[in-house]
């Protein structure tokens, strides 16, 4: 190897050392490889080496030339690696125990209630209906077999309009319409009537704590040739149990309500104490929860439906006590309050 | 209603059974028992009967005296005592040391300076009663020394039925009704009642005594002269009170204790002041006053048991003042009788006074059992008033009977309506236990409804049922699901549309959901300025405040918003809720279901506040309908509603509600700084709306085209109508990149973007849709600024 290429690639090596920045990379490849680089020089000079040394000469050029070239590009590949390293040092440690910022909305909880239940009920077939706020009198009483002496038919009660109309008392007020919507379907083709109607109800009174003039029900009704009472009690067994998510012991007790004949107070195992006695089942290990029963023969009648060849039961479940019951709200103002710092913390419960 | 245990035992043997478990029983067969349970007596022992043998006043007391008395050991007993009605011979009830009255153990305790070596008692000491006059005066007859426990029926286990449980039940008003369910929950058989027979008075004069109204259904007295006993018995007098009655006089005593017992209210009149009992209603309203003093409006529509003309009790509620039970009374005319229940209760409500003998009646009695109930008056008065005499016939008038009720059904009735198999034997005793009369003949059966049950509870067959399943028990039995055919259900459009959006609300727009009330509470509406507009009304709420039936949901939201303006500078509810425009047609009222949505912003400005509800409602509609919403502008209507950007709603050429921006005069209430849009929507016009479906395109594989245009002009919806007009297929995106606003108008620059599935565009073919629109846009004066450059 000549001398001049020693000398040359001994200056590359020294300032390739010295090299810190891709730009200054980037010099130096100019400076020995670039078209008037030193290294290119180098070639250049060949015209001026004598025949004989020309091959060694050249073969050392072009080995000086591969030389450098690799230690370019391994120089670049560092750098970057250091820019990388650099970039990563730079990234700030983020404080992760902060609170999160959730600014999510809210649902109502007799919502989250309601939906519970209805997909219970839409898993064993029932339909989910709607209906009306204002109701006639026929509707939410005679057509329930409910006399026109009655005590719940008293203006104290009930809100009646100014056009002769009601703000429905019970959810019940539906089943007349539900069963002559469906009536076709059972008599015609055999279809049973399985429907839940949850709704708002109204009773003209006085609130406080623990009374509302606007709360939620959701009234079910299942009618087909040979419903039975045991039916009855599978259905709010299991129904309940669902909701709950848990074994859900019930018990009936006869209690009466001119829609529904016999007539029945479900009672649920204590939800608190689990049946043992606790202050929020007054120690008897029982809620007092949903009245239910076998569907009164004068409103099957009512419906278009024969007593003699169909049997059905009904049920009427408070919405807004389950939601009370299962959330643990005490004053029943809340919910119809719209205050949001109470309403806030109902996020999705399904 | 309390209930004695003793009572019920008059008429059961519950002899080798446990009487709690029978009372749990009860509740699940037959109506509610409340939670307390009370152990009468059980806190009292150690009473006795002791005689006072001598009385010395106390030298240092004027009330005290120093009494010996005879409790029946070897020495007498040194008593201090403080009674005033002490007399030397009297026997009384007395507690010896060690003897327990509810906390407190007698022991030896000095009485200023004296030693007491046990205790007189009064009856209120002991629980009995509330007298406190003084301590007991107790019949010679009872030896001294005997424990007063096995004289008296201290002992009782009471318990309180929820009368509320009872409505549909008159029969269950008195312990027999009540005994009857226990003896056929416990399977032992009922003891009849003790009457007097009243054939022996057949030949005395009768009462002079006529209905002359159709809403008394029976009427029964019978007179008694020389009745001596005013006090009485003490055993009556406790089973008064355990079951939550004062005892009075012993004539008063006797109707409520036949009240208590049998469910049928009497009433005593002094003989002097009625001679000629008329039943009737007047014409022309006058006062009455009751004999609790009370005077009281009496209309045409109230019965009253009159003495000829005048009037001496509200019929089944209560008698009068003039007429009652005194002193000196020694001649009495009962009245035993049963009057229209829906009568009775309606008067009690007119009158706002309910008593225990309406409560009674309003139930619908048995009208059998009024002269059932005297015969058990007389016995019971002349069992404990000896000289008492009977100086009338028994008089009946009996107005209104009932029809004799038979029912017949099989088993396999039973059958299908239980879902279980009980058999024809349980079925019978059953029936037979709760005093109806039955025919089995193979699997049919043939029914009587006793009396007590027939006057409006049991009347069909599934009323049977009941009865038969109450008693078997539910708890025993077999719970089985239905055996019927499945069909696929599917949810109705607006059910799953209004799921939908509370999804979206919450979920992505961080909405609240509130629930409120269907009326236009006044009081708030006037606190915001806002007018309420007529509507149907509720005729009789409680509160003042509720009248009017709301005809929007804004209102109400603006009212929560003012509630919640502490909450946070910015929140968002709604809700979905009705609301009533008025009657239709046919008079029923036009209800309709609303979704409400309302902004309040104290950090965005109004119009960003106003075009983020816009979104919401645009991205609501493209969700669910893949549709967009156009609006058109709305001139204000109502109070709260600002005259500017007040804009209809629709999609697909339906009409789907308004959004706007609060009244300033509304806002300035609810909040001075921070801005508010609503938005209501009908949730049925909403529901209509046909889902326009997803329309799959792949995506080209040629190169898009992108052009910017700005147009000089105010409004937006000339130029998204000209480029709709255009209907190029192969614009595939429109957007708005930029507006801008100089002192030469509005621009409003645009970005379209062309494709062609099958091939790349060429340039000319993309600037004749350009030049199209721009030209259609020219001819309305809109110009185009910075020319078309691709």
């Amino acid at each position: 190897m000549s001398q001049k290429t020693i000398e040359v690639r001994e200056s590359f090596i020294s300032a390739l050392a010295n090299v810190n920045t891709m730009d200054e990379l980037e010099k130096l490849r100019v400076e020995y490889i670039g078209k008037k680089g030193l290294v290119t020089d180098l070639m250049k000079e060949m015209k001026n080496i004598p025949n004989e040394e020309k091959k060694s000469f050249g073969q050392a050029v072009n080995t000086l030339k591969v030389e450098v070239e690799a230690c370019i590009t391994e120089k670049r590949e560092e750098l970057k690696r250091k820019e990388i390293e650099l970039e990563n040092a730079a990234m700030p440690e983020f404080d992760v125990s902060t609170p999160a910022d959730l600014s999510r909305g809210s649902y109502h909880p007799i919502t989250l209630v309601q939906r519970q239940c209805e997909e219970v009920f839409k898993s064993m077939g029932f339909a989910v209906e709607d209906y009306s706020e204002i109701v006639t009198d026929y509707e939410c009483f005679e057509a329930l077999n409910i006399p026109k002496d009655h005590p719940a038919r008293d203006m104290q009660d009930t809100y009646y309009l100014s056009n002769g109309q009601l703000l429905k008392t019970h959810t019940s007020a539906a089943q007349n319409a539900i069963y002559k919507k469906y009536k076709d379907a059972l008599i015609n083709e055999g279809k049973p009537i399985k429907a839940i109607f949850p709704g708002r109800c109204f009773r003209n009174e006085a609130t406080d704590a623990c009374h509302e003039n606007t709360f939620f029900q959701m009234e079910g009704v299942m009618v087909d040739k040979d419903i039975s009472i045991s039916n009855l009690i599978f259905f709010m067994k299991t129904m309940l149990s669902e909701v709950f998510r848990k074994d859900i012991k019930v018990r009936l007790r006869p209690g009466f309500f001119p829609f529904v004949e016999p007539g029945f107070e479900l009672d649920i195992s204590c939800l608190i104490c689990g049946g043992e006695g606790c202050p929020s089942c007054k120690h008897s290990g029982w809620l007092e929860l949903c009245p239910c029963g076998m569907i009164h023969p004068e409103v099957l009648k009512a419906g278009g439906i024969d007593p003699d060849e169909y049997t059905g039961f009904a049920f009427g479940l408070g919405l807004t006590r389950l939601a009370m019951m299962k959330y643990g709200v005490r004053d029943i103002r809340d919910l119809n309050s719209g205050s949001l710092k109470v309403l806030d913390q109902f996020s999705d419960d399904n | 209603m309390f209930i004695s245990m003793n009572w019920i035992g008059d008429y059961v043997d519950f002899s080798g059974l446990d009487k709690l478990e029978l009372i749990n029983k009860f509740s699940l067969s037959t109506a509610e028992v409340e939670n307390e349970i009370f152990f009468k007596g059980s806190d009292i022992s150690g009473i006795v009967c002791a005689k006072i043998l001598s009385v010395e006043d106390h030298p240092e007391s004027k009330k005290l005296h120093l009494l010996k008395v005879d409790i029946g050991e070897d020495e007498p007993c040194d008593v201090v005592c403080g009674a005033p009605n002490v007399r030397v011979g009297m026997k009384t009830a007395f507690a010896k040391l060690g003897a327990q009255i509810g906390e407190i153990t007698i022991a030896p305790r000095k009485l200023a300076g004296y030693t007491s070596n046990g205790m007189c008692c009064s009856e209120k000491e002991l629980g009995i009663s509330d007298s406190n006059d003084g301590i007991m005066d107790l019949c010679d007859c009872i030896p001294v020394g005997c424990d007063l426990k096995t004289v008296f029926d201290i002992d009782d286990i009471v318990f309180e039925v929820d009368n509320k449980s009872l409505t549909n039940r008159p029969d269950l008003w008195g312990h027999y009704g009540i005994a009857r369910e226990f003896a056929a929950i416990a399977g032992r058989e009922l003891k009849p009642l003790s009457l007097a027979d009243l054939s022996v008075y057949d030949n005395l004069e009768k009462v002079d005594l006529k209905i002359e109204d159709p809403l008394c259904y029976r009427y029964s007295s019978i007179k008694f002269e020389n009745i001596k006993r005013h006090v009485s018995p003490i055993n009556m007098r406790i089973r008064l009170y355990y079951c939550g009655m004062r005892a009075l006089n012993f004539l008063a005593d006797i109707t409520n204790y036949i009240m208590l017992e049998m469910g049928q209210p009497m009433h005593a009149f002094d003989a002097r002041k009625v001679e000629q009992i008329r039943v009737k209603k007047f014409i022309e309203p006058f006062t009455f006053t009751t004999l609790d003093g009370v005077e009281r409006n009496i209309d045409e529509n109230t019965l009253m048991i009159c003495n000829g003309d005048t009037p001496v009790a509200i019929a089944g509620i209560m008698g009068g003042l003039d007429s009652e039970i005194v002193e000196d009374t020694s001649t009495l005319t009962l009245e035993s009788a049963t009057f229209d229940a829906a009568s009775i209760r309606k008067s009690t409500v007119r009158l706002s006074h309910r008593t225990d003998a309406s409560q009674r009646y309003e139930k619908s009695l048995d009208p059998e059992m009024t002269t059932v109930a005297v015969a058990r008056f007389v016995k019971l008065l002349t069992d404990n008033d000896p000289e008492a005499k009977v100086v009338s016939a028994l008089t009946d008038e009996y107005a209104f009977k009932y029809e004799q009720r038979t029912l017949s059904f099989n088993k396999a009735f039973v059958n299908k309506y239980t879902g279980i198999d009980i058999s024809n034997e349980t079925i019978v005793n059953t029936l037979k236990a709760l005093g109806f009369t039955v025919e089995l003949s193979g699997d049919d059966f043939t029914v009587s409804v006793p009396s007590w049950r027939a006057t409006k509870d049991v009347t069909i067959k599934a009323d049977i049922i009941e009865e038969i399943t109450r008693i078997y028990g539910y708890d025993n039995f077999d719970v089985n699901t239905a055996k019927a055919p499945i069909y696929p259900v599917r949810a109705a459009v607006e059910k799953t549309d209004e799921n939908k959006i509370k999804d979206m609300l919450v979920k992505r727009f961080s909405l609240h959901e509130v629930h409120s009330y269907v009326w236009a509470y006044h009081d708030e509406y006037k606190a915001l300025g806002i007018e309420i507009e007529p509507n149907v009304e509720i005729v009789c709420a409680t509160n003042p405040n509720i009248k009017t039936i709301r005809k929007s949901i804004v209102p109400t939201q603006l009212c929560q918003v003012k509630y919640n303006t502490s909450y946070a500078s910015d929140f968002g509810i709604f809700e979905i809720g009705k609301v009533v425009c008025g009657c239709k047609e046919n008079g029923l009222c036009d209800e309709h279901k609303k979704l409400c949505i309302t902004l309040y912003s104290k950090s965005a400005d109004m119009e960003k506040t106003y075009f983020k509800l816009r979104d919401i409602l645009a991205v609501i509609t493209d969700e669910l309908k893949h549709r967009t919403l156009t609006f058109e502008r709305a001139e204000a209507a109502h109070s709260y509603q600002h005259p500017k950007n007040l804009n209809k709603i629709l999609c697909d050429g339906v009409l789907l509600g308004e959004m706007g921006i609060v009244n300033a005069q509304v806002s300035k209430k609810i909040d001075k700084k921070a801005n508010i849009v609503y938005a209501e929507i009908d949730v049925e016009a909403f529901a209509s709306v046909k889902n326009a479906s997803i329309k799959y395109e792949a995506p080209s594989k040629f190169p898009e085209i992108e052009i910017d245009l700005s147009f000089v002009s105010n409004t937006y919806a000339p130029i998204a109508k000209a480029i709709e007009n255009a209907g190029c297929a192969l614009i595939k995106k429109v957007s708005v990149v930029d507006t801008y606003a100089d002192e030469n108008g509005k621009s409003i620059t645009i970005r379209l973007l062309f494709s062609h599935p099958e091939r790349t565009l060429t340039k000319d073919e993309v600037l004749e849709v350009v030049n199209g629109i721009a030209g259609t846009l020219e001819a309305e004066g809109i110009t185009i600024k910075g020319g078309i450059a691709l």
